[in-house]
């Protein structure tokens, strides 16, 4: 059954939020929803770029409060 | 007040030295017994496995006697921990003892896992272990020319490694005078040349004037060893002669096996060290989940935190301090070149050109890291 998964990459510079994401990734099963947070501004556009070229589904993201959540689902 | 520290590697031992030192007047009467809990008799520098590999250092010179590290007041014994019963404030060692605590401290690190990608442990070299940083060493002396490719899996112990081999590699082919023979071609998981951007700003440049080609959002797949192609989870190809790997880690398997954390990492609170609902149970190093770089620096950072904040719980009851995401990386430009990322989570970091001075520092770094296991530093 399809989970919803949270990686919770506020604060990280290093790995960063999109490494964060590609490891989740790895152990998400297809159908399986992933919510990142992230307070860099840059994931909610080099997410949907990485998640397009794989080939995993971009759902969303928005910001609340200085936090962006970016919904991606597995899809391979 | 007993406390247990499950890992011998640069957090658990710094911890335990750390501890030994605040903690002395109670080891000394009675009232603290401070135990360290490890898989080997021997510790290892393992960024000095980075110049193995390229020749420039030998494997002895990577090791020191665990115990000679450790201050005397420290119950050391070499008996890895097999069950973790946290329910029970127990573990249970492979010699079949189970030994109580009060504060239970788990550092036990983390491990390439090659085989996680098809034809990758076969068909690559790579510098996380003495006998691949050995091979890797042999392997390059054997090689005479052609495209030399470094790729890079999620997620790996040292974020520094990726750059700092590939700055190597040229330097090592220029000395051995097949530069012009050696293709080097970087890739890296997403789409820029290293997670840190200030870091990418300074080193994409930097390939440009060495000749080092690169492709960004690239995600290791499967290797086909037979006709030598690296396939990526992006849908791209790419031949290789020599492929030098930074394989994906995982943390122990003990701990999976444990249920403690997928991967064998463990939920961990980012500034208290904890384990996520559990008040006296901690987490240090490559084995927490916290989204920072997995390094012997943020080991060593958190390691101190938590010694001070164990030493206030022991003597006021209360912890006395976050630790604040820092860490601090050098950057093997080449040979003779160097410099420094230090960030925590909320300031990034700012890396300089890189110096023959901070090179010469980074070298002076490889022998003071034996002070810096002791606490000393």
């Amino acid at each position: 059954m399809a989970e919803k998964k949270i990686v919770d990459a506020r604060g990280s510079y290093c790995p960063g939020p999109l490494m964060e994401l590609i490891a989740a990734m790895k152990s998400a099963q297809v159908g399986d929803e992933l919510e990142v947070l992230s307070t860099d501004q840059g994931s909610a556009k080099d997410i949907p770029e990485w998640i397009r070229k794989v080939g995993h589904d971009y759902l969303e993201s928005k910001e609340e409060a200085g936090v962006w959540h970016v919904l991606v689902r597995k899809k391979k | 007040m007993k406390i247990v520290i499950v890992g011998g590697g640069t957090g658990g031992t710094i911890l335990a030295n750390n501890l030994a030192r605040r903690l002395s007047g109670e080891l000394k009467n009675g009232k603290a017994r401070l135990i360290l809990l490890s898989a080997s008799e021997r510790h290892m520098y393992q960024p000095g496995l980075l110049y193995v590999a390229v020749g420039k250092m030998m494997p002895d010179e990577l090791y020191r006697d665990q115990r000679s590290l450790l201050e005397p007041s420290i119950e050391f014994h070499v008996d890895p921990v097999e069950q973790f019963a946290l329910d029970k404030n127990q573990v249970k060692t492979k010699s079949g003892a189970t030994i109580d605590y009060d504060m239970l401290v788990i550092a036990t690190g983390s491990r390439m896992v090659p085989e996680t990608i098809p034809g990758l442990a076969e068909n690559s070299e790579t510098f996380y272990t003495e006998e691949s940083a050995v091979k890797m060493c042999k392997a390059l002396q054997q090689f005479q020319g052609g495209k030399v490719v470094i790729t890079v899996g999620v997620p790996h112990k040292c974020p520094m490694a990726p750059l700092e081999i590939t700055f190597m590699l040229n330097d090592y082919f220029k000395d051995r005078g097949i530069r012009d023979k050696v293709q080097i071609h970087y890739t890296y998981p997403i789409g820029r040349t290293h997670s840190l951007e200030n870091v990418a700003k300074w080193a994409t440049p930097e390939f440009g004037r060495l000749g080092i080609t690169y492709e960004t959002l690239f995600n290791m797949k499967e290797v086909d060893g037979k006709n030598k192609i690296l396939r990526s989870e992006e849908g791209t190809d790419t031949p290789y002669d020599l492929l030098i790997a930074i394989p994906a880690h995982k943390g122990m398997e003990v701990l999976e096996k444990n249920g403690l954390g997928a991967n064998g990492f463990i939920p961990t609170n980012r500034t208290r060290l904890n384990m996520e609902g559990r008040t006296n149970v901690f987490v240090l190093g490559d084995t927490t989940n916290i989204p920072i770089s997995k390094a012997g620096s943020t080991a060593h950072f958190e390691a101190e935190a938590l010694g001070e904040n164990i030493a206030a719980m022991v003597k006021l009851g209360a912890p006395v301090r976050d630790y604040d995401g820092k860490v601090f990386c050098f950057i093997q430009a080449g040979k003779d070149r160097a410099t420094y990322a230090m960030f925590n989570y909320t300031t990034p970091p700012d890396p300089k050109a890189p110096t023959k001075a901070i090179h010469w520092f980074k070298l002076a770094y490889n022998k003071l890291y034996w002070s810096s296991v002791r606490g000393l530093l």
